[in-house]
């Protein structure tokens, strides 16, 4: 099931399918490791819900909502 | 002599390794045109000394901030003999992104694999020749906090720095290469140096690159025509992007062996999660950010330390200090003084001892009343021995949010204000420059260079100065210590605690305002990595503070210096040029009177008796720099009064309450013109060093119009809390409300105004 990372639930688990957005944005996302077959966890949300914190190639990243809807994600079920 | 430049993503440890390497050498200061800090040292171990500069720490080497252009235009056009490539062992993945990127320029490059320490302590190892196999330069494997191996790592990097190396790049698709060659042969034809960077580069559709070599963009234009990629299509940057990664993991996850079974380690918690848990939990996050930072000045600067005063005093227990020389120091009648007012109270007393002794030789040798004595005293040692009273606590502040920024919480903080910071139109990344104001407005305005967006910039810079600096404490206890005595308030820290809540009040508001007119825009993407926690470095700390410490006795001997004995002789002189026998005569006072008039509105005007003006002259060389204005107030306090016993009190307290409690009498100022002034003192243009460096960070011609809002909203914020502290007196209600009103009114007027025009601008633009 295709997902975008501002709709996951915490503790959920994705593959990067797809990154969208533009310029430095989108560069910056890829710098951070943001990169189609990255595997994302869900971690937490900050107290008022946004922004998000994910897991991401051994690391700790913090995006906001706005960001995260740009990340397309494959769900991993076997959780 | 040699260069190593240093490069790594921020929290690799690079900063520790710069200082264990060069020691005493390091000199910090300013990269040329932009403000982002340089620091180089000496490394001095080697058959030869070796120059090592610290880039900034970068995760890539493509823009986003000025310090990723810093970084990569160093190593291109500086050519650094040897690059020292910081890479953190506890997460090789993300790190080595950027080394791939640094493996593509033709510069010799030695690998640092750092924190190795704390990868061992948890039981893995690291087989660095597979590493250095795989990347073709030397790898060594160090612990810049143990400072272990580091003698290994430059001897490899001197080695290294012998012998040119050609770049190479990772990237593996087929017909990406091929272009990529094209492209590095187009670039060789033009007698571009890197030409394998820049033709990388190139292809990623780089900013800079782009712009740089438009001639060359055909080409690969041309190629995008007949790629298509099954999972990608012609999306070449994400494909190299991508094609890195999976090289790093190809590659080297085989490098670590753990301890722990990686899917283990993902369910089992780390010390980190845990502590992550309570910090940022959904309630109590904000909750116990709350708390840290009440805590954070209760402990530099109260009186009652801990509340002990009332727990002793529920049991019946007497404080045993009474009488002893270490009342005062450690215990006023207020309680028990917390660790900052303990330092504070400490070099106080030392102070007052040596103006003593100076005033008793100098009476002694030249006489009673001789204007000498009264410069050296009352102008030179009080005014200057003022300012460097505050210094520890200064340093104190200074330690807690180092602390907080070291241990990786400042970050966190970011996290869970994001949201809120939104609302105004600004990242959660904004709060940090904006919190380090309360130390000092310098570096929290240089630290504004990570905000990408610059408008967001300009406004950060513009209310950095309302998050009350360190600087501008001495006038808050001061005048509200000197208020509450006066007036018989018991709580001074209240005060202190909700004045600073109101500059944090007023900046918020300003900031809506700035970012709904003159600097539009939204907030900047906030895309930030969360460290680990760990213990604060007590060395980097040190080294920190020494800085900061540094950097305010200097200004303390120099500009602050100055215009203390220029106040001392204005108001000491008139203008015949003989000394004045009462200061109403003195030039000061008539340049007070001038002006005082326009203080009116803000409680500390013409309303007040003939020497009302003191307040106008201590907030006109607060303009200078902001310890000046309680310096004013003794320097004046001094002169105005004439009873010896009472000068020796002034002079004998350097926290400037007995002035300002003189002064209150004197000119017969309400409690709500006290608080009014503070608000002025906190709100208006900020000192020298801090102007200085506002411009300087700040885009050429906003400038002017930055010192123009200073003025403008110290005035009017300033007149706002004087009316409104002034419902709250039954004698001055009757004015106080109605105005309070009209000024709530034009605000509203004013949003609204915002509102309809903005609206109406969207609709014509659409």
């Amino acid at each position: 099931m295709l997902k975008r990372l501002d709709e996951f639930k915490i503790g959920e688990t994705g593959l990067i399918k797809k990154v969208e957005g533009e310029g430095r944005l989108r560069r910056r996302l890829f710098d951070m490791g943001v990169t189609p077959g990255a595997t994302v966890y869900l971690r937490k949300k900050a107290p008022l819900g946004d922004p998000l914190e994910v897991t991401i190639r051994g690391y700790e990243l913090t995006l906001r909502k706005s960001e995260a809807c740009l990340v397309v994600l494959e769900v991993k079920e076997d959780q | 002599m040699k260069r190593f430049a240093l490069a790594g993503n921020p929290n690799c440890g690079k900063t520790t390794l710069f200082n264990n390497l060069t020691g005493s050498t390091a000199h910090v200061g300013n990269w040329p045109g932009v403000t982002v800090e340089k620091k180089d040292g000496v490394y001095k171990k080697l058959e030869e000394n070796i120059a090592i500069i610290d880039l900034p720490g970068i995760y890539s080497l493509s823009p986003y901030t000025n310090e990723e252009v810093i970084s990569r235009n160093y190593i291109l056009d500086e050519k650094p003999d040897c690059v020292i490539n910081i890479v953190d062992a506890t997460n090789l993945e993300r790190n080595l992104y950027l080394t791939t990127q640094l493996l593509e320029i033709d510069v010799p490059v030695v690998i640092a694999i750092n924190m190795m320490d704390v990868l061992e302590k948890a039981g893995d190892t690291l087989d660095e020749k597979l590493l250095q196999e795989k990347l073709g330069v030397p790898v060594v494997k160090i612990s810049a906090l143990e400072e272990s191996n580091l003698k290994e790592l430059m001897e490899a990097a001197y080695n290294a720095s012998k012998s040119p190396r050609q770049g190479h790049t990772i990237v593996y698709n087929k017909d990406l290469k091929h272009l990529i060659g094209d492209v590095t042969i187009a670039f060789k034809g033009k007698n571009v140096e890197n030409p394998l960077f820049h033709a990388v580069k190139l292809v990623e559709n780089d900013e800079i690159e782009s712009k740089m070599h438009e001639d060359l963009l055909p080409m690969v234009e041309e190629f995008k025509k007949t790629f298509n990629d099954e999972t990608f299509g012609d999306d070449i940057e994400a494909i190299i992007a991508d094609e890195r990664y999976n090289y790093i993991s190809d590659n080297f996850s085989s490098a670590i062996t753990r301890h722990v079974e990686e899917e283990e380690s993902k369910v089992k918690e780390t010390k980190s999660d845990r502590i992550d848990k309570v910090l940022t939990h959904k309630v109590w996050g904000l909750v116990i950010f709350a708390a840290i930072l009440f805590l954070v000045f209760h402990l530099t600067f109260s009186e009652n330390f801990l509340f002990l005063k009332q727990a002793f005093e529920a049991n019946g227990v007497a404080p045993c200090f009474e009488g002893t020389i270490y009342e005062g120091l450690f215990w006023t009648d207020a309680g028990i003084n917390s660790p900052g007012v303990i330092l504070f109270n400490f070099f106080d007393m030392s102070f007052s001892a040596i103006i003593d002794a100076v005033n008793g030789a100098m009476v002694g040798a030249l006489g009673d009343g001789h204007w000498l004595t009264g410069f050296i005293c009352d102008g030179v040692l009080s005014g200057l021995f003022a300012i460097l009273g505050f210094l520890p606590q200064i340093l104190v502040l200074f330690l807690f949010f180092s602390i907080m920024e070291d241990t990786g919480y400042m970050a966190r903080v970011a996290f869970i204000l994001d949201r809120i910071f939104r609302k105004f139109g600004l990242s959660g990344r904004a709060f940090i420059p904006m919190i380090m104001g309360f130390g000092c407005s310098v570096p929290a305005m240089i630290n504004t260079r990570t905000l990408a967006d610059e408008n967001e910039k300009i406004s950060t810079i513009r209310v950095i100065p309302f998050f009350s600096c360190g600087a501008k404490l001495p006038i808050l206890v001061a005048i509200a210590g000197g208020a509450c005595e006066v007036f018989g308030f018991a709580h001074v820290d209240l005060i202190t605690y909700l004045m600073y809540v109101f500059g944090v009040v007023v900046a918020i508001v300003a900031v809506l305002f700035l970012r709904h007119t003159t600097l539009k825009g939204d907030a900047a993407p906030f895309i930030m990595e969360l460290p680990q926690y760990h213990w604060p470095q007590f060395k980097a700390l040190m080294i920190h503070l020494w800085d900061k410490a540094k950097h305010f006795v200097k200004k303390a001997f120099t500009i602050i210096l100055a215009s203390t004995i220029v106040i001392w002789f204005l108001s000491n002189f008139g203008w015949n040029w003989q000394m004045v026998d009462s200061m109403q005569d003195s030039i000061l006072a008539s340049i007070g009177m001038f002006i005082q008039p326009l203080f009116t509105p803000l409680g500390f005007g013409s309303l007040l008796s003939p020497i009302g003006w003191v307040f106008a002259v201590a907030a006109i060389t607060g303009l200078i720099a902001k310890e000046n204005v309680i310096a004013t107030f003794i320097t004046l306090g001094a002169v105005a009064v004439s009873d010896p016993a009472i000068i020796e009190a002034i002079e004998a307290d350097e926290e400037g309450i007995t002035a300002v409690v003189q002064m209150i009498n004197a000119t017969g100022i309400s409690w709500q013109g006290c608080i009014a002034f503070i608000a002025f003192n906190m709100l208006t243009i900020p000192c020298f060093a801090a102007c200085a460096t506002a411009k300087a960070e700040l885009k050429k011609g906003t400038f002017k119009y930055t010192l123009l809002f200073w003025i403008i909203t110290s005035y009017i914020g300033s007149c706002f809390v004087y009316v409104f502290l002034s419902c709250f007196d039954v004698n001055t209600l009757a004015w106080a409300l109605p105005v309070t009103l009209g000024l709530i009114i034009a605000g509203v007027i004013t949003v609204v105004g915002i509102r309809v025009y903005n609206k109406k601008k969207n609709v014509a633009r659409a």
